[in-house]
């Protein structure tokens, strides 16, 4: 009963369960946390609108994004992971979202941020439906923990459209 | 060395009636685990509801060696969400965000298009050849939650295989000797 490998067993079980237990209130320690996120994105220009030989319509453009993310970070957040997409309905698909720009913000002196950029990844619609399209331009965010449950939301800003004729 | 004298000595000491009532018990807590296992399945909703990160491609957030918890819903696949997909023909799934969604009005499919963080292109080049989008089908989990470093257990015990069958050696020998 007292054996070294009885006592190493003792240990072991017991310093794991410690842990999980940490990990586990660290974890619910980010729900008391009540963030107030910001953000703002305007389209500054619509540098290419054309249809593809495919037939699918392809944009390009610039966009200012400022964000004030700082109440998001918590003890407990490794990174936040920050990302804008646009989202439109068309008579095919009833939601197509289409990520734009991505960023990892490491910290909280990071989570202020105004970037001017052109759109990371193309946009490349479903068929040749942009042309006068309204659309939505959502900043989500998730929230990847030290450990833990992840958190995810975002901010929706309206008012978006394609112009009217390609360019 | 007295350590090895006890431990040759209950060898020599064993009778078949303790020898299949440690058996027994082995099987009980073997069988145990896999309870646990598929109830985890269950309640999930995911055919693997943990998952270990074998590759550095959504670093710095995942890291090789973190574990996953995934959860599967009924819920829509919206871009952003981290799923765990496997490729037709491949039999390691793939643990990455969504970047694009397209929903079809009438049928409710889905054509979805994932990215690591860390890479620098979209997965189109891991899908099958000419597959241009995942459907449903291929998703078998959304992660949920995570913890780190604990999955280098699992990936030291599938890269260097000697090292299972010391640990199962050692636990083999510790339930003979046991005097439970």
């Amino acid at each position: 009963m007292h054996s070294f490998g009885y006592r190493l067993n003792g240990l072991l079980t017991f310093s794991v369960t410690i842990l999980a237990v940490m990990c586990a209130m660290a974890s619910l320690s980010d729900n008391l946390n009540t963030p107030s996120p910001s953000a703002e994105i305007q389209v500054t220009n619509i540098n290419r609108f054309q249809k593809q030989p495919r037939g699918n319509d392809e944009v390009s453009l610039t966009m200012n994004i400022s964000a004030d993310l700082q109440t998001l970070f918590t003890w407990n957040t490794k990174q936040l992971f920050v990302f804008v997409a646009a989202e439109y309905k068309t008579p095919k698909n009833s939601l197509n979202q289409v990520s734009l720009w991505d960023a990892i913000i490491p910290s909280k002196e990071h989570a202020k941020f105004w970037i001017q950029t052109s759109n990371k990844y193309r946009f490349i619609d479903q068929g040749n439906n942009l042309r006068g399209k309204e659309f939505n331009l959502t900043l989500h965010w998730h929230a990847m923990p030290k450990t833990g449950k992840m958190f995810a939301d975002k901010i929706v800003l309206t008012g978006y459209s394609f112009p009217e004729e390609y360019r | 060395m007295g350590l090895i004298g006890d431990t040759v000595d209950s060898i020599k000491s064993i009778q078949t009636r303790q020898l299949l009532s440690q058996a027994v018990s082995l099987g009980m807590i073997v069988t145990s685990a896999l309870i646990i296992w598929k109830a985890l399945m269950c309640v999930t909703g995911s055919e693997s509801p943990v998952v270990v990160v074998l590759s550095g491609s959504m670093e710095p957030g995942f890291k090789r060696g973190d574990i996953l918890f995934l959860h599967m819903s009924n819920a829509p696949i919206r871009a952003g969400e981290i799923v765990v997909f496997n490729v037709d023909g491949r039999e390691i799934p793939i643990v990455h965000r969504v970047i694009k969604v397209h929903e079809r009005q009438d049928t409710g499919e889905v054509d979805v298009l994932t990215k690591g963080d860390n890479n620098n292109g979209d997965d189109r080049l891991l899908y099958a050849q000419g597959q241009q989008w995942l459907h449903r089908h291929h998703i078998m989990g959304r992660a949920v939650g995570f913890l780190p470093y604990v999955g280098w257990v699992t990936i030291i015990m599938t890269e260097k295989p000697i090292i299972k069958y010391i640990l199962i050696g050692a636990l083999g020998l510790l339930v003979i000797t046991s005097k439970d």
